[in-house]
């Protein structure tokens, strides 16, 4: 290695200027523009195969129906950073949309419904997270489990049948239907919240210690770093803020579906992989995996407005997360 | 030696990126020679014999096997080349046996279906017990790391090889585990296995060896017989300067320690040890030996917090403390070096400058909760220069540097929250000759500035040479404390082992000082 000449003392080690951003840094924008790139041709071809594609209409679906789960997908690649997985997600969030819809239809103002729906989303976060941290399960069971029993919540809360919120006041609507100056609210809650955590993963302290806890648990716990705390709050903060989506989902549909959101988890992971999360802890960004999900969205409007069949949809869908966790599996193992 | 070197490397190049890892290197390896590789941290040692294994590929250059040219693509090409290694690193299924990983390779091979686990966990056992009783039934993460390291091994001495590299194989050890693998080496030297062997401890090297090759920044330097070197001829080879006095000077016997810094009493964990006293004063460095799996450890991770404590007092400067978990340690000004640097004390994947932040995010802490990422750059070069850490910058991950230059990173992390008393444990494991001698010299320093120092140790020249007192630990008990004036090898080894040595140990333990 050449950084010293021979001769030179031990301790005099020539050192490259500091802030420099690394190998991983570098390897992570590497991934993230080769996303945007592929997401940049897909749309450019499909501007050529369908006039309607390239329109302002369709960006704006695309992004409205991807803006609520990538809320989700916040906290999902949160969570697979510190080396967890919430299965239950999908339920949580129609969780939240049958507790806040039966609360307004009991004539609770639908605001305050919904903080209380969102609270107990995060009431079922703590629960998955005692049973993760105190008594030792895993996340995937722990989640799998509730997963189940949340699903079988909504169910009992709205008897089976999808309750009929029409007569949700038009300013709580407007949370999902309405816009500031063309652009809906809905994307500017996701950007708010993307750009709130992206910031703060990337910067603040609390979150640091998200990404020691995921790389290294033991040695986490030998830096003095209360794993089990930070493994429970992220399971929290994830069950969270898919309540929050839940809440906005009965605001922009007007009702409450129980079976609303089944599925809907692996859609999330695999964006939260495809944008470079990894399912062994340790690494991921939000931007990263907002990527994923605009990429899998854009597939989507695509087969969709090339008339594919439904049933292909998901069958390529699976392709895409295939090749794209090969194509990472391999850069990072050239990298030894 | 006349006769055609059954390996041989010419020219071998090897870069990472823009690193020069390896730069036309060569080697000679003859039949039924135990030969030695030299060099300070990061030069080079680990990435050749990954290359030999074909864990790794060579840019250029060639490798050249019983006369014949060959490429080493996989793990499995170099088995069947009756090539073997045992790693830096342990790299052991965690969740298997012990047996199981001895025998990895053969169940690997095996053509039939089920295996014969009455059979295996015999010949395991037999296999094992050359080098320590270790029960093979036990899971290996229920190991400690010189354990695994001795099952390590083990494994390597199951395969029919020619060749066997051993990566710092005793750095983990301690000096009756070491002995018995010397004798497992010699046994294989006689019938007629070529043995690699890297350590930075000399007196190992002068007394199995029969020539040494040493390298420098990734270049070949010299290769001599081992009579025909010192140990200063070598060390000045390696470092390229030379080196005067390998300990600092200890506490004078007029200089009477301090006051108390930190002091326990009565620890327990009521399960590996009971009734255990330390005191550590102002201005000395307490050493603490023993055999593995006395307990020492297992001692320090308790007073830290680490593992829970049934019965047990400590005091900090004269307050009690009140330790529930590492964290408090930590804000007290007490922390720990883990022996396992790979498995508890670095993450690998995460940047050097993360790294060393670990251990107390709040002092890099700004306003509304962020993190200083300047602050915590320059600490890291600031730190990583007064250790002499190799490496392309603070950014680059840990998992790229070379065995030492992690064990570096890994004092650092400790040294960052300004200590008030540091426990390590093997501080300079894989450290080589030069980086040490800096490295006592600080702890020397850190001692004299007020820093309650202890060191556990497996290495006998370490303890005696740095250590004003040591503190011997056996089978859970403190079997006897011995000051400056009584310090030897044979005085350690016989509080340790608790028994009276036969003359010829003795003897032995000599040699190998
Ligand atoms: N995967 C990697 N990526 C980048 N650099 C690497 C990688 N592996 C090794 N290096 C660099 O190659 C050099 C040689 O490392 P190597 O591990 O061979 O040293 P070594 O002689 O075994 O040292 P030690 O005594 O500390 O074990 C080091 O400077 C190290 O930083
Ligand atoms: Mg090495």
């Amino acid at each position: 290695m050449s950084l010293r000449q021979a001769g030179e003392t031990t301790m005099a080690v020539e050192i490259k200027p500091a802030g420099r951003r690394g190998n991983i840094a570098r390897m992570a924008t590497l991934r993230e523009a080769g996303l945007i790139a592929i997401i940049l041709a897909l749309c450019i071809a499909m501007s050529f195969a369908s006039p309607h594609f390239l329109t302002w209409g369709n960006l704006r679906a695309m992004m409205m129906s991807f803006s609520i789960e990538g809320i989700v997908v916040v906290g999902m690649t949160i969570l697979l950073i510190v080396g967890g997985i919430d299965l239950s997600v999908g339920s949580v969030v129609c969780f939240s949309m049958v507790v806040s819809g039966a609360l307004f239809l009991s004539g609770l103002d639908p605001w305050t419904a919904s903080l209380i729906g969102i609270a107990a989303s995060a009431l079922i976060g703590a629960v998955m997270g005692f049973f993760v941290t105190v008594v030792g399960l895993n996340h995937f069971i722990t989640s799998l489990a509730a997963m189940v029993i949340v699903r079988g919540m909504c169910l009992v809360v709205t008897k089976g049948t999808p309750l009929s919120l029409f007569t949700l006041p038009p300013e709580f609507k407007a949370l999902g239907q309405g816009s500031f100056r063309d652009i809906p609210y809905v994307i500017l809650i996701f950007v708010m919240v993307v750009a709130i955590f992206d910031f703060l993963l990337r910067r603040a302290t609390a979150f640091r210690k998200v990404f020691y806890t995921g790389s290294n648990e033991k040695a986490a716990q030998y830096s003095g770093i209360k794993t089990s705390h930070v493994k429970f709050w992220v399971t929290v903060l994830c069950s969270t803020l898919a309540g929050l989506a839940g809440v906005i989902y009965m605001a922009r549909f007007g009702a409450a579906t129980p079976t609303f959101g089944a599925g809907m988890e692996l859609n999330i992971i695999a964006a939260a992989v495809i944008g470079g999360a990894s399912l062994n802890g340790g690494s991921g960004t939000i931007f990263g995996a907002i990527l994923g999900m605009a990429l899998l969205s854009v597939v989507t409007s695509s087969l969709i407005l090339l008339d594919v069949s439904v049933y292909w949809q998901d069958m390529i869908k699976g392709c895409i997360l295939l090749a794209a966790v090969s194509i990472d599996h391999f850069l990072h193992s050239r990298k030894f | 030696m006349t006769e055609a070197p059954i390996l041989e490397i010419r020219n071998l190049t090897k870069t990472f990126g823009p690193v020069l890892a390896l730069s036309e290197v060569k080697f000679e390896l003859f039949r039924g020679e135990i030969h030695a590789l030299c060099g300070e941290n990061g030069a080079g040692k680990s990435t050749l014999m990954n290359m030999i294994a074909g864990l790794l590929q060579p840019d250029d250059g060639e490798i050249v096997v019983d006369g014949q040219r060959v490429s080493i693509a996989s793990p499995a090409a170099a088995q069947s080349l009756g090539i073997a290694l045992v790693h830096q690193e342990i790299a052991l299924c965690q969740d298997a046996t012990v047996a199981e990983n001895i025998y990895m390779a053969a169940i690997n091979r095996r053509r039939m279906p089920l295996m014969n686990y009455q059979k295996l966990y015999c010949d395991a056992q037999r296999v094992m017990d050359l080098l320590a009783p270790i029960p093979v039934r036990t899971r290996v993460a229920d190991l400690s790391i010189s354990n695994q390291q001795l099952v390590e091994i083990a494994k390597a001495l199951t395969l029919d090889c020619k060749v066997l590299m051993l990566d710092e194989p005793t750095a983990a050890l301690t000096e009756s585990e070491a002995r018995r693998l010397f004798a497992i080496v010699r046994g294989l030297k006689q019938r007629g296995i070529s043995i690699v062997y890297i350590s930075h401890r000399m007196a190992e090297i002068f007394s199995l060896c029969d020539r040494i090759t040493i390298f420098r920044d990734g270049r070949y330097v010299a290769t001599d017989p081992i009579e025909a070197v010192s140990p200063d001829d070598v060390v000045r080879k390696m470092v390229g300067r030379e080196i005067t006095q390998l300990y600092p000077d200890k506490l004078l016997p007029q200089e009477k320690p301090g006051r108390a810094i930190l002091c326990v009493e009565g620890l327990a964990d009521g399960k590996r040890f009971a009734d255990v006293d330390i005191e550590v004063r102002e201005g000395e460095i307490l050493g603490v030996g023993g055999l593995i799996g006395a307990g020492r450890s297992e001692i320090a991770q308790t007073i830290c917090g680490i593992r829970a404590a049934v019965a047990g007092t400590i005091a900090l400067n004269g307050s009690p403390l009140n330790i529930r978990h590492y964290r408090d340690a930590v804000d007290a000004g007490l922390v720990y070096l883990s022996e396992d640097r790979k498995g508890s004390g670095l993450f690998l994947d995460m940047p050097i400058a993360a790294n060393i932040a670990a251990l107390d995010l709040g002092r890099l802490t700004g306003r509304l909760g962020l993190l200083d990422r300047r602050a915590e750059a320059q600490q890291a070069s600031c730190l990583t220069r007064r250790l002499g850490v190799r490496m392309a910058g603070v950014e680059a991950a840990v998992s790229t540097l070379s065995g030492g230059n992690q064990q570096k990173v890994a004092i650092a992390k400790q040294l960052s929250i300004s200590p008030k008393v540091i426990i390590m444990d093997e501080p300079t494991r894989g450290i080589d000759v030069g980086a040490k001698v800096e490295i006592h010299r600080l702890l020397r320093q850190l001692a004299s500035q007020g820093v309650g120092i202890i060191v556990i140790s497996s290495e006998l020249p370490e303890l005696i040479g740095l250590c004003d007192r040591v503190m011997v630990v056996r089978e859970g008990k403190i079997a006897g404390e011995l000051g400056a004036d009584e310090l030897s090898e044979e005085a350690i080894i016989l509080l340790a082992s608790g028994v009276q040595q036969t003359s010829t140990q003795q003897e032995e333990a000599k040699n190998v000082a």
